[in-house]
């Protein structure tokens, strides 16, 4: 029906449209306009579904629709190995996959009681902080764009281009890294790999500085960003919405802070506040964030230690190729891996990591079979979704493309 | 065949009387056509064909990409330049598709509409000395300009209502709520500048900006009016519906606006007719802000000078153009309601404040 209402609005070529508006007027919705945005609209990238109410230019009311990508990934993971959910776990939030990657052998690694090494541990905050600086560089870039300045987009683009070589040095993907192994990692860095990220950070700094130099502090910007999307901390803490959108809004709660995992507690890195939660303190958290992610970085570098990658157990990293093929025992330990899975007790455990977005949860439940019985993910964008409509109701239509942006929903995160 | 052809020709020509063609009529008519030629077709639609590669590639620049580079001539690129030729036979070749339920006449029509306006404002700009360097010498050059110019609105919004399209229709809402602002402060900017060269008539406006004040500045419109060229600019470009003022198109938000529906040759002229206006905002600023065709120190009305002047003319156009391209890749895009804001708020009284200043000041000026 309302989408027929809203046919009417239009001037009807057909008498049979013309009937279908006479018909839809006497429902008397009033002067309002039902306008269908997406799934395949511009601005609903990631693939989401608003149906707006529109009363002239003011959003009165909308409704949104997810699943658009819903691919069924717990029942998936169900399936395989606990080793086999790792490339599914790419495909959450796949912008920042490593994060993802950490947060599930994490939960894994807790309920099998697997102590990881230290070296192992901050090649993993390593990935997680450039994983992040992804993810926010295509949040800023992509909200530049949406506010039609193409130029600070590319730039971001360009600096996020900066960071995909290292990932892919890493893992050996751009995109679908699965960088993390139970226990341990892929591999250890490669050659000269300080040198590499250095050097990507300080050309992707002098780019953001353009960025900043175009959007910060332009007028058209400001006055488009201030005041909208206005999220208060009441409604943050309520609709359990987590990372940069709760910490934009005043609240002190980073769980690399406040939830330490890894070896974050030894960083040196500030929390970033925002005032008033709107869509000019998102930005300007996003882009504070990231100079943090690059101090982290440099950090990182300075305090890794030596030693090795993974831990010194057969039964949950895969033995050295040279053993697998020249010893018995090397032979039968990759075999049980391979065909049985990682023997992980029965139980329960929840494991999370501050990813781009915010908490990203793994719980998992164990029958002792060497295969997940359920993965749950608790999906930052999925909360940030629900508050969506406290954002946007009462605002501008235009206003929905810069707050849909800010909150950075991810089509593969929420709809799993 | 092509001698007998030839002959048979020449047998024709041969029965015209020779006076025909010193016949004033015909004189006038033949010297509009070259002129219409040179002008209109050579170097605005020339000079609009080139802004269609001219913009991606200069974009391309500004944002540290390749840009287009692809079409070619076996192994002739020419840095891109190939695409001019390209699209225009891939938006030939393509469907031009018309939605079912949208209105065929006023679909195709509106295309027409948005482009021949824009085409026919070229006829009173003085692109040379004297009376014969424009296509139509008329007193009221600027009224005309104004009166023919803003038609094209109509064709943004026929093509808008015409689409059947929600989003189309909001940007056809938006376009002609902004134009018609836009349009009002606009009229005011300009009363400034006839107030201080006495006239209408756009050749006179040129001439008299070839003095000098106090011998040494040109008397330009840019020197004269400053606060006027700053709002006449930001005003032809927000009528221009470019950014930062495309609330009408605003891609991310109503996917494309009033022509999302369009495609094939039918998006291809209403995007020609907005790159035929950007030349036409920077000829209309250079002949009113920027002297025209003059060039400060030079007279004389020797062809050799001639040349030249409509050679500064065209390469004034051309700054302006550069500086619309600047601004479009520069500045993100305003909210619906902060366009209307600054038009209605800001620069309407900016434009009433300068027209009495100018007023003031002119009367002291006339009373020394």
């Amino acid at each position: 029906m309302s989408a027929t209402a809203a046919y009417g609005h239009v001037g009807a070529g057909t008498a049979a449209l013309q009937a279908l508006a006479q018909q839809a007027q006497g429902l008397g919705d009033g002067d309002k306009m039902i306008i269908n945005m997406g799934p395949s609209h511009p601005a609903t990238h990631g693939t989401v579904k608003f149906i707006l109410t529109l009363d002239g230019e003011t959003v009165d009311d909308i409704d949104i629709h997810i699943g658009y990508l819903h691919r069924g990934f717990e029942k998936m993971c169900e399936q395989g190995t606990w080793q086999q959910v790792l490339p599914y776990t790419d495909r959450l939030n796949y912008v920042s996959p490593l994060c993802n990657n950490v947060g599930y052998v994490m939960a894994v690694e807790k309920l099998m009681g697997v102590q990881i090494t230290p070296r192992c541990s901050y090649i993993r905050m390593l990935a997680s902080e450039i994983s992040r600086m992804t993810d926010h560089l295509t949040a800023l870039a992509a909200g530049a764009l949406e506010l039609g300045g193409f130029t600070p987009f590319l730039y971001g683009v360009e600096a996020r281009e900066l960071l995909y070589p290292l990932v892919e040095e890493l893992s050996g993907a751009r995109l679908t890294a699965s960088y993390t192994r139970i226990g341990g990692l892929l591999a250890d860095l490669p050659e000269d790999y300080e040198s590499h990220v250095l050097k990507a950070l300080d050309k992707m700094l002098t780019l953001m500085d353009k960025m900043d130099k175009l959007l910060t502090k332009n007028r058209i910007f400001y006055d488009r960003m201030i005041g909208t999307g206005q999220l208060s901390q009441a409604d943050a803490i309520a609709y359990g919405v987590t990372g940069l959108m709760l910490r934009s809004t005043g609240v002190d709660w980073d769980l690399r802070k406040h939830q330490p995992y890894l070896h974050y507690n030894e960083l040196d890195f500030d929390v970033i506040l925002g005032h008033q939660g709107d869509n000019y303190d998102r930005y300007l958290c996003r882009f504070e964030e990231m100079h943090q992610c690059n101090k982290m970085v440099r950090q990182i570098f300075k305090q890794m230690p030596s030693g090795p990658v993974n831990v010194n157990d057969w039964r949950t990293v895969l033995p050295p190729k040279s053993a697998v093929y020249n010893s018995i025992e090397g032979m039968i330990a990759h075999f049980k891996l391979i065909i049985d899975g990682h023997q992980v007790p029965p139980g329960e455990a929840y494991a999370a990591v501050e990813g781009g977005n915010g908490e990203v949860g793994f719980y998992i439940v164990s029958q002792g079979n060497g295969r997940p019985y359920k993965v749950h993910v608790r999906a930052p964008c999925f909360y940030a979704m629900g508050v969506l409509k406290k954002l946007v109701v009462g605002g501008m239509l235009a206003d929905i493309v810069p707050t849909f942006d800010t909150l950075n929903m991810i089509g593969g995160e929420v709809d799993r | 065949m092509f001698a007998s052809l030839i002959d048979a020709t020449n047998g024709l020509l041969n029965k015209v009387p020779a006076q025909l063609f010193t016949h004033p009529v015909v004189n006038v008519a033949v010297w509009t056509v070259i002129k219409f030629a040179l002008f209109v077709l050579v170097f605005v639609m020339g000079t609009a064909t080139v802004l269609t590669w001219l913009e991606r590639k200069y974009s391309a620049v500004i944002q540290n990409r390749i840009g287009p580079n692809r079409a070619n001539l076996g192994k002739w690129r020419l840095g891109g330049l190939l695409h001019m030729l390209a699209d225009p036979i891939k938006m030939l070749t393509k469907e031009d598709f018309v939605p079912d339920t949208a209105n065929p006449w006023m679909f195709r029509l509106a295309p027409l509409v948005a482009f021949v306006p824009a085409m026919t404002v070229f006829a009173v700009i003085p692109f040379g000395p004297g009376e014969h360097m424009m296509i139509a010498n008329t007193e009221l050059g600027i009224l005309f300009i104004f009166a023919i110019g803003s038609l094209n609105v109509y064709g943004a919004v026929m093509g808008a209502w015409a689409s059947n399209n929600k989003w189309s229709l909001m940007g056809g809402l938006r376009i002609s709520a902004q134009m018609i602002s836009y349009e009002v402060a606009i009229g005011l900017t300009l009363c400034g500048v006839f107030m201080i060269y006495g006239s209408t008539d756009l050749q006179d406006i040129v001439v008299a900006q070839g003095q000098m004040i106090a011998g040494f500045l040109p008397a330009w419109g840019l020197f004269t009016q400053p606060v006027a060229f700053v709002l006449y600019l930001t005003c032809a470009i927000a009528e221009n519906k470019r950014a930062p003022f495309d609330v009408a198109e605003a891609e991310a938000e109503l996917a494309a606006g009033y022509w999302t529906e369009y495609s094939a040759m039918g998006f291809a002229v209403l995007a020609l007719a907005e790159f035929v206006e950007i030349v036409l905002i920077g000829c209309v600023g250079t002949t009113l802000f920027l002297g025209g065709w003059q060039i400060p120190g030079v007279h004389g009305d020797t062809p050799l000078t001639m040349i030249f002047q409509i050679a500064a003319f065209l390469l004034k156009t051309l700054f302006l153009i550069w500086l619309q391209l600047t601004i479009r890749w520069t500045l993100p895009r305003f909210r619906y309601d902060q366009v209307m804001r600054l038009g209605w708020r800001i620069l309407l009284p900016a434009a009433l404040v300068n027209l009495v200043v100018t007023g003031v000041a002119l009367m002291f000026i006339d009373r020394k």
